[in-house]
């Protein structure tokens, strides 16, 4: 490989790490941000949450109600539901690796790299069997 | 207790383990589980839940940083992370058939290990080594970083492919059965049996850290072990704390700081070993 072509693969890898930078640090902030939201409608929309000791073993013993899949969540966040919400922002910041590595299949596609692309899409097949996975034995 | 003052206590708790945490060099999780069962009476499981979510946000937080900085060693940390997914979908498998004490025992025995390892200096060994790893060379594995410290740029190679891979496999189990990130475990792996400078083996460690994290978040999902209204708080405050335990300073080095931290933490792993024998 010649200095020049060496130079070149070599801003281009920077140039991945700088989008992948930013796009964890950006899925983070606002997966955070949905959080927070979410937490704050739950208040107002149970003020009971303010004063009502029982409340809070409904909420955190074993057999608390809450969605446990996304479409569930999705659901839940179209009625403006304050856990539906919080969980929609949890599920934003878990896709944020996961997004990242999608990218670095990209990345691996656009350097010709036949190994490493196989290798990123199998971390992805993981990932995305991971829900599947839970949901089965469910 | 109002869910209100659940929640403020949580945050704050989480706020706390983050920080320590990250001055300690340990993860946040390792901290919290132990605070929201033994203190707080969580369930284990809610607890482990919470934790994962935590560990995905500080990761994520802090590999925009260390990428940036051109500490990861990207190709290797994509070759691993097969490794440690496919560990950490084991484990989260496996937690959901094991009885809850067996998850106290080992957190328990994790944790101490942890708190050791986290203890003991660890000698910076030889940076050069002679690599005769044909898959590392195959794969192109090495790689070179800046060191700001003595300003210059450094080569690397890498060395012990297959044992590595074998050693995150088992990290990713752990990471996966816990809640944790169990960087305590990767670091090593990369840094003793790879042969990596240890600056790259921790950003390494931490880039991976998420991904692992997510592969047994979404396990531990479908299965309802995440409580929103126990995660929300965990998360956000572990993110919080960490942040603010990077910039505080750069690590404790104090000798004395760290030894009554390691005998906090041992206790703490013997409470818990404790509550799965019971």
């Amino acid at each position: 490989m010649s200095a020049e072509s060496q130079c070149l693969d070599m801003r281009k890898v920077h140039l991945v790490e700088t989008v992948i930078s930013h796009l964890l640090r950006f899925g983070v902030i606002l997966s955070l941000a949905v959080v927070i939201c979410g937490t704050v409608v739950s208040f107002i929309h149970h003020p009971e949450y303010l004063w009502s000791s029982p409340a809070l073993q409904r909420l955190t013993t074993p057999g608390a109600v809450f969605p446990q899949t996304v479409s569930g969540v999705w659901h839940g966040v179209g009625k403006f539901e304050g856990q539906s919400i919080v969980l929609a922002g949890l599920l934003l910041l878990v896709a944020t690796p996961v997004v990242r590595v999608a990218v670095s299949v990209l990345a691996f596609v656009y350097q010709k790299d036949r190994i490493f692309t196989l290798i990123t899409l199998v971390v992805l097949g993981l990932l995305l069997l991971s829900f599947v996975l839970g949901k089965a034995e469910g | 207790m109002t869910p209100l003052a659940f929640t403020l206590i949580v945050f704050f708790a989480a706020i706390g383990a983050g920080g320590l945490g990250s001055l300690l060099g340990l993860g946040g999780g390792i901290i919290i589980i132990p605070v929201l069962t033994l203190l707080l009476k969580i369930d284990i499981r809610y607890a482990i839940g919470a934790s994962i979510v935590s560990v995905i946000a500080t990761s994520s937080g802090a590999a925009a940083a260390y990428v940036r900085e051109r500490m990861t060693n990207l190709r290797l940390a994509m070759l691993l992370e097969v490794a440690t997914t496919t560990g950490a979908l084991t484990g989260a498998f496996v937690a959901g058939h094991l009885a809850v004490r067996w998850l106290y025992l080992i957190f328990g025995l994790v944790m101490a290990y942890s708190a050791l390892a986290m203890f003991c200096n660890r000698h910076p060994l030889s940076a050069t080594v002679v690599s005769h790893d044909r898959l590392a060379d195959r794969l192109r594995l090495h790689d070179s970083y800046f060191d700001e410290a003595a300003g210059i740029e450094v080569s690397y190679r890498v060395t012990h492919t297959r044992l590595g891979f074998v050693l995150m496999y088992i990290a990713g189990v752990v990471s996966g059965l816990l809640g944790i990130g169990s960087g305590a475990l990767k670091v090593p792996a990369m840094d003793l049996a790879m042969r990596l400078p240890i600056k790259v083996s921790t950003a390494t460690s931490n880039f991976m850290i998420g991904v692992t994290a997510a592969a047994s978040a979404g396990v531990y999902f479908a299965r309802g072990d995440i409580d929103p209204f126990v995660a929300a708080p965990v998360a956000a405050g572990v993110l919080l704390g960490a942040t603010i335990g990077s910039r505080l300073l750069s690590k404790l080095h104090s000798k004395r700081i760290r030894s009554v931290f390691v005998i906090v933490l041992m206790w703490v792993a013997v409470q818990m070993l404790w509550k799965g024998m019971r």
